[in-house]
């Protein structure tokens, strides 16, 4: 054993590696600077107040990243993707924030619904809906979350019944974001009663252009409706539209959750790193305690330092997480880690923004309570922080389960 | 783009492991932390003999040339190893002569050094000092002897040289064996590693030269050094602790099925990667991208350094009553943990160092 390292550290003074390599390769560096040049030419600008036109505003926003080869980076050539790596995907992610565009209308597809049918789907399901997912053309939602079924997602209870080539779905989901311009909807929902509660569900994707599915807005403590209620009557959606089997929904949509975690983090933590460069800006034009300016305020200064090296900490863990994707093909639970990570850097991020605040943090006029409201959903929209530390405890350090 | 060791590297890094585990079960790092000395002539030579007493010495002086992603390899086993060895203050001594020393003095002890003929270390802290560890007020008198008092200097007794700090950045070379210079060893909460209070009465010393941005990247890579052995400290407390939520069963459960436990044991392993990542990042730029050096240095120093003790301190409370016992090897880790988080600057320090240094 001790010859070994010998000889290991022998070979490795001959050998000058590169352990950790944070620098892109030239094509990656090419890549970057081919997309910067694209987004400096083509930002389309701020987008107009409301949610219809903000929303189309969007839309035309993607479309026109789709005719440039720009939405979906890393998908597949023959489905209308880039055929990039995920390094590229990554980069997009990173290059998009910091470019400041809008955000694209089909968020939840690109990030989820089309990994999922890529990852599950048949070969008529990728060539029917994934190019559609891409060109903006057909919106999608995601229906997983009950009133009564939330963390114990697999408790839910709405029904899926199978008459002849269809099914007939009643229920209702919730937290549903962008029902109101949905397509579709990647729905959960229950096909057999007999089975264990993980084994009894279903992955469909369900058409929410039918009188059986109502779409009602939910307000919330932000005063706005960026969420819907779905009530569903008697909907019918076809045989072919199951992913993966009947039966298998828990991992379908284990699946998705696992992409939401993993490749919503590259963005999330650029956005933390942009805020934060905001907080620090309005810091130095804002008077601190003893009169002393927010960042010569010692306490703050330290929250500000803290804050930049936890941003750091979801960057660098985002690379991480994407060596490892690449290695195994799929992500992994540490993406939990990264999420819950992240929900508490953006939380104390806006929370320090309130200290620096002062008395303008009664009101409600300034963007930093926005985002201070905002935020507090950011540990439970996506899988709550207790709900990610189980699968962190079991999944990952083998702890046992708590049932 | 990669973020992971080569597989030489890892194969390093495995037999580092290796042989850390065979000389330095928790057993003998008990012995050694209750022994004055703390490590034997035969457990240097072994070191010696595997290269790391020269990691970063050059090659044409003995050495092996290498930098600071490989000096993190080894530092973060010697943490989770938690083994008692000079190893760490040899190095600093060595990466303050490399950016520092003048080519006779690098010529002097950078050979002797990486061959085991020699060890030094490196004094900081001015008595009374506050928790800043670049300000000293050492000053040579007007004959160029130095005489001062430096405190929690480690390994001093086992030198052959002390590199002295002084003000205005200014560095000293002083011999140990000098009859001016006298040593008495202090009670370090971290029995691991030894800490010698130094007194100097007009010592002969050599300035080093004055090279502040390359004394600054020593200093840069010392502290990512403590980190990444903070590393290893806090991965080993957090093994201890999970193995321990499974074993311990109370009302008829493993204690490790609760979430007040399981969910404090998801925060540490949030604490140890996030660390980790901190260490190689700091460990590449230093190499690779010497302008984020210092920044993302003092950014691990600082994450690492409250995670050093806060996974510990965790792991100390899943074991409850038994964790706090002498008997048991955890209390070990929590001081390593805890003194590395005070040395070469505190967290708070190192964090009002990354708001300098990121221009806020």
């Amino acid at each position: 054993v001790f010859i070994t390292g010998i000889e290991a550290i022998g070979r490795l003074s001959r050998i000058r590696c590169a352990a950790v390599d944070l620098t892109l390769s030239p094509a990656e560096e090419a890549f970057r600077d081919e997309l910067r040049d694209w987004l400096e030419a083509n930002h389309p600008g701020r987008e107009p107040p409301g949610d219809d036109p903000a929303f189309e505003f969007r839309r035309d926003w993607q479309r026109k990243l789709y005719a440039a080869g720009w939405a979906g980076v890393s998908w597949p050539r023959e489905y209308g993707g880039r055929g990039a790596t995920l390094v590229e995907q990554a980069i997009f992610n990173e290059e998009v924030v910091r470019a400041r565009t809008p955000s694209v209308a089909n968020v939840l597809a690109l990030a989820m619904g089309g990994p999922t049918v890529i990852a599950h789907g048949t070969e008529e399901q990728r060539k029917r809906f994934l190019p559609p997912i891409l060109s903006a053309d057909e919106i999608w939602c995601q229906g997983f979350s009950e009133p009564g079924a939330g963390s114990d997602l697999a408790s839910l209870k709405t029904r899926a019944v199978r008459d002849g080539d269809e099914w007939v779905v009643t229920g209702q989901k919730v937290w549903t974001t962008f029902a109101h311009h949905a397509k579709w909807c990647m729905l959960v929902a229950r096909t057999d009663l007999e089975a264990p509660k993980h084994k009894g569900l279903t992955y469909f994707l369900m058409d929410m252009e039918q009188d059986a599915v109502q779409v009602k807005p939910l307000r919330q403590i932000t005063g706005e409706s960026e969420f819907n209620e779905l009530f569903i009557e008697e909907a019918r959606i076809p045989q072919e539209n199951i992913v993966g089997g009947e039966g298998d929904g828990w991992a379908v949509a284990i699946t998705t959750l696992m992409h939401e975690r993993a490749t919503l983090a590259f963005g999330l933590q650029v956005s933390v790193q942009i805020a934060l460069r905001e907080l620090i800006e309005s810091a130095r034009q804002t008077r601190g305690m003893n009169g002393h300016v927010a960042t010569e305020d010692p306490v703050i200064r330290q929250e500000l330092a803290q804050l930049l090296i936890e941003s750091e900490v979801l960057r660098l863990n985002a690379y991480r997480g994407l060596t490892a994707i690449m290695r195994s093909g799929v992500p992994g639970p540490e993406g939990s880690l990264g999420k819950w990570h992240w929900s508490e850097v953006n939380q104390s991020l806006t929370e320090t923004a309130m200290r620096i605040a002062g008395p303008q943090a009664m009101l409600a006029q300034d963007s930093w309570t926005y985002r201070f409201l905002r935020a507090r959903a950011n540990s439970i929209e996506g899988g709550t922080t207790e709900i990610l530390k189980n699968i962190v405890a079991e999944r990952v350090l083998g702890l046992p389960r708590m049932r | 783009m990669n973020f992971e060791f080569t597989d030489d590297q890892r194969a390093i890094k495995r037999t580092a492991r290796e042989f850390l585990e065979a000389r330095y079960p928790l057993a003998a790092v008990r012995r050694l932390a209750e022994d004055e000395r703390g490590f034997t002539d035969e457990q240097w030579a072994e070191l010696v003999e595997l290269g790391w007493s020269g990691v970063i010495v050059p090659e044409e002086q003995g050495g092996l040339g290498l930098g600071a992603v490989e000096l993190i390899v080894i530092a973060e086993e010697m943490g989770y190893a938690l083994a008692p060895s000079p190893w760490f203050s040899t190095t600093s001594a060595a990466l303050m002569l490399q950016a520092a020393g003048t080519d006779e003095q690098r010529q002097r002890w950078l050979g002797p050094l990486a061959e085991g003929d020699a060890r030094g270390t490196l004094a900081v802290w001015d008595e009374n000092s506050g928790p800043t560890p670049d300000h000293s007020e050492v000053e040579p008198a007007a004959d160029g002897t130095l005489s001062c008092v430096k405190i929690a200097v480690p390994d001093a007794a086992f030198a052959d040289f002390v590199i002295v700090s002084g003000a205005d950045g200014r560095h000293y070379l002083a011999d140990v064996s000098d009859p001016g210079v006298t040593l008495v060893a202090e009670a370090a909460i971290d029995p691991t590693r030894k800490l010698f209070r130094l007194e100097l009465q007009a010592v002969a010393v050599e300035p080093l030269e004055v090279a502040s941005e390359a004394v600054a990247r020593a200093y840069a890579t010392i502290v990512t050094i403590l980190a990444a052995e903070n590393v290893g400290v806090a991965q080993r407390a957090m093994e201890m602790a999970i193995a321990y939520a499974k074993d311990r069963n109370q009302f008829d459960r493993p204690i490790g099925s609760y979430q007040a436990v399981s969910h404090r044991c998801a925060q540490m392993l949030l604490e140890v990667e996030g660390s980790r990542s901190l260490c190689y990042w700091a460990a590449w730029a230093l190499d690779h991208e010497p302008e984020t050096g210092p920044r993302a240095a003092s950014a691990a120093k600082a994450y690492a350094g409250d995670a050093g003790f806060r996974v510990p301190a965790s792991a100390l409370q899943v074991h409850g009553g038994i964790g706090f016992t002498y008997e048991h090897d955890l209390h070990f880790f929590l001081k390593r943990g805890h003194a590395n988080a005070h040395a070469f600057g505190d967290s708070r320090w190192h964090r009002d160092r990354v708001a300098d240094l990121a221009g806020v």
